[in-house]
């Protein structure tokens, strides 16, 4: 665990000495404060809540999550510091697990960087700050998941841009699976089970339940195996792709 | 054991493709074995399956008695690797990154701190210590890589073109390094440096098409060469053609090769016959013959007119 915590380290300082931590942060911030208070009417709606936020963080992660985890193998691949990473005593999971943990950190960074906001709907009302709180869970959660696909994507090529455009579709894919749209393309033909099935895969439903305040030990499972089966899937391409 | 670095049948394809063909030797503590071959001939992508990045498609290598392909763990832990190219996080400093491998090789500390000091002083680059690796020279990169690879202090170290991209300074500094760090390790390096090759190695395997095609020290390897024990010699323009008569005449000469003439003076080369000692008869000869040479010497061979036979002749 000590090599995938010195990997962690390796990568958040990585993130911050280039410009890429910083202009993430600010644009996370002001598209949430666009999306929040223009769009979602956060002061107009007359509720002490954050409910115009969390429900357009899924949409605001759905391009920016894939920009964090564009880099995380693409970027090694190309320079050839794959090599020199996967000589070192570092397991495969090590590797994965470090390098996928600093990229969580640094989206837990900056949706905590989202706290004024929730000072704010304190002091004008008496907002559900248990709601709230599982919000945060929620949203830290869902960028964990968009993380671990973003990164499965960006160990599969060396070239960024393809890392993040593959990674964001497919993130879309995932999210799409719950909506009307899609349900009712499967509910003519396909058996009840089946469109619960693809309606089980939607990030969504899982997150807008957590959001909702509802605590589920089924939803949080449905995240933390999405994370566990993508960090697997990349384990095995690392190590198929060494060479490559 | 002194015989740290066993290579058993190591064999790699991509495709159909064979990159490295079911190659097998031995390296024992204090040789420093050099790795030969044409470009694309499989050193790479040898030393790559050693140090565990790439997977054998069949055979193994030990290193210290572990298997590479069941515990590759242990195997990287006892080697000292410096990849082709010598990459790095160009966005960290020198010592940042030694003490992000210190971090993962376990070293914290007081042993942390004095690993990288020793290290960065063995070669050299304190004084950039604080510099992004990416504003570099490539010569400070590669020795930066270089600093990497020895900061252990591995029992093996594989350095794939370790001296690559440097002037002829820091080539010397870095064959001195080697030099002295040979007694207590396995050093393994490629190269295409032939000089080098005499320089550092003790023992030179030449490969092509995957394939080992010599095994042996430097000497060995030189006495492959036509030029082997030829004699060279130098002498006045006006004695060249009875000069050339007098040394063909000598037994055990193969034939004799006019290679130049500058002003008034001629070179020739005697080539011996099997690669025979003649120089005390050719210069008996052409003393009885009352012909002044300005110089004479025994040639040891040509390594790259060896390398050039060996790596060509398919």
């Amino acid at each position: 665990m000590g090599t995938s915590w010195a990997i962690s380290k390796r990568e958040l300082r990585a993130y911050f000495t280039t410009p890429l931590a910083y202009v993430f942060i600010v644009i996370f911030l002001a598209l949430n404060g666009v999306t929040a208070f223009y769009f979602g009417g956060l002061f107009d709606r007359g509720q002490a809540d954050m409910q115009p936020l969390f429900g357009f963080l899924p949409w605001l992660y759905l391009f920016l999550i894939p920009a964090i985890a564009m880099r995380l193998w693409a970027e090694e691949r190309k320079a050839g510091t794959l090599e020199l990473l996967m000589t070192l005593p570092v397991s495969t999971f090590n590797a994965v697990f470090g390098k996928f943990l600093a990229a969580w950190i640094f989206a837990g960074i900056a949706l905590a960087l989202t706290f004024p906001v929730w000072i704010t709907v304190n002091y004008l009302g008496d907002p559900d700050n248990g709601v709230i709180i599982a919000s945060y869970l929620g949203g830290f959660l869902m960028a964990g998941s968009y993380l671990a696909i973003g990164g499965f994507v960006s160990s599969m090529t060396r070239n960024q841009v393809i890392a993040f455009v593959i990674g964001a579709a497919v993130i879309f894919l995932f999210m799409m699976s719950g909506l009307e749209l899609v349900q009712s393309a499967f509910r003519g033909w396909a058996p009840d089970l089946v469109v619960d099935l693809v309606r089980s895969f939607s990030f969504l439903v899982h997150y807008d339940a957590i959001v909702r305040g509802v605590i589920d030990i089924r939803d949080m499972i449905f995240f933390v195996s999405i994370i566990g089966v993508f960090l697997f899937a990349t384990m095995v391409v690392v190590d198929l792709k060494k060479g490559a | 054991m002194d015989r740290m670095l066993h290579i058993d049948g190591l064999t790699k394809q991509f495709g159909s493709f064979t990159a490295v063909d079911n190659i097998s030797f031995s390296v024992n503590r204090g040789e420093v074995l050099g790795f030969l071959g044409p470009n694309g001939a499989g050193k790479t992508t040898a030393m790559r399956m050693v140090s565990g990045f790439l997977t054998p498609t069949s055979g193994t290598a030990y290193v210290g008695g572990y298997d590479v392909t069941t515990e590759p763990l242990e195997v990287k832990r006892r080697i000292g690797y410096l990849p082709e190219g010598a990459p790095l996080y160009e966005d960290m400093t020198p010592n940042e990154l030694l003490a992000f491998i210190s971090d993962v090789r376990g070293l914290s500390g007081a042993v942390k701190r004095e690993a990288i000091s020793t290290a960065a002083s063995r070669i050299n680059i304190e004084h950039v210590m604080h510099q992004a690796i990416g504003t570099l020279s490539k010569g400070y990169k590669r020795r930066v890589g270089i600093a990497q690879a020895i900061l252990h202090d591995p029992e093996i170290l594989i350095l794939d073109e370790p001296t690559d991209g440097l002037d002829p300074n820091q080539k010397h500094e870095v064959r001195k390094l080697i030099n002295e760090m040979a007694k207590e390790k396995v050093i393994v390096i490629s190269t295409h440096l032939l000089d080098e090759v005499d320089t550092v190695c003790s023992r030179a395997i030449v490969i092509a098409q995957g394939k080992i095609v010599a095994d042996g020290t430097p000497a060995d390897l030189q006495a492959r060469s036509d030029l082997h024990n030829a004699v060279s010699l130098r002498l006045a323009a006006s004695l060249s053609d009875k000069a050339k008569g007098t040394i063909e005449a000598v037994s055990g000469i193969d034939r004799v090769v006019q290679s130049s003439i500058d002003g008034d003076f001629v070179n020739f080369t005697a080539f011996s016959k099997s690669g025979q000692v003649v120089i005390d008869e050719v210069s008996a000869a052409l003393k009885s013959a009352d012909i002044d040479v300005l110089e004479i010497q025994a040639e040891r061979g040509r390594l790259d007119e060896v390398f050039r036979r060996l790596t060509t002749a398919a």
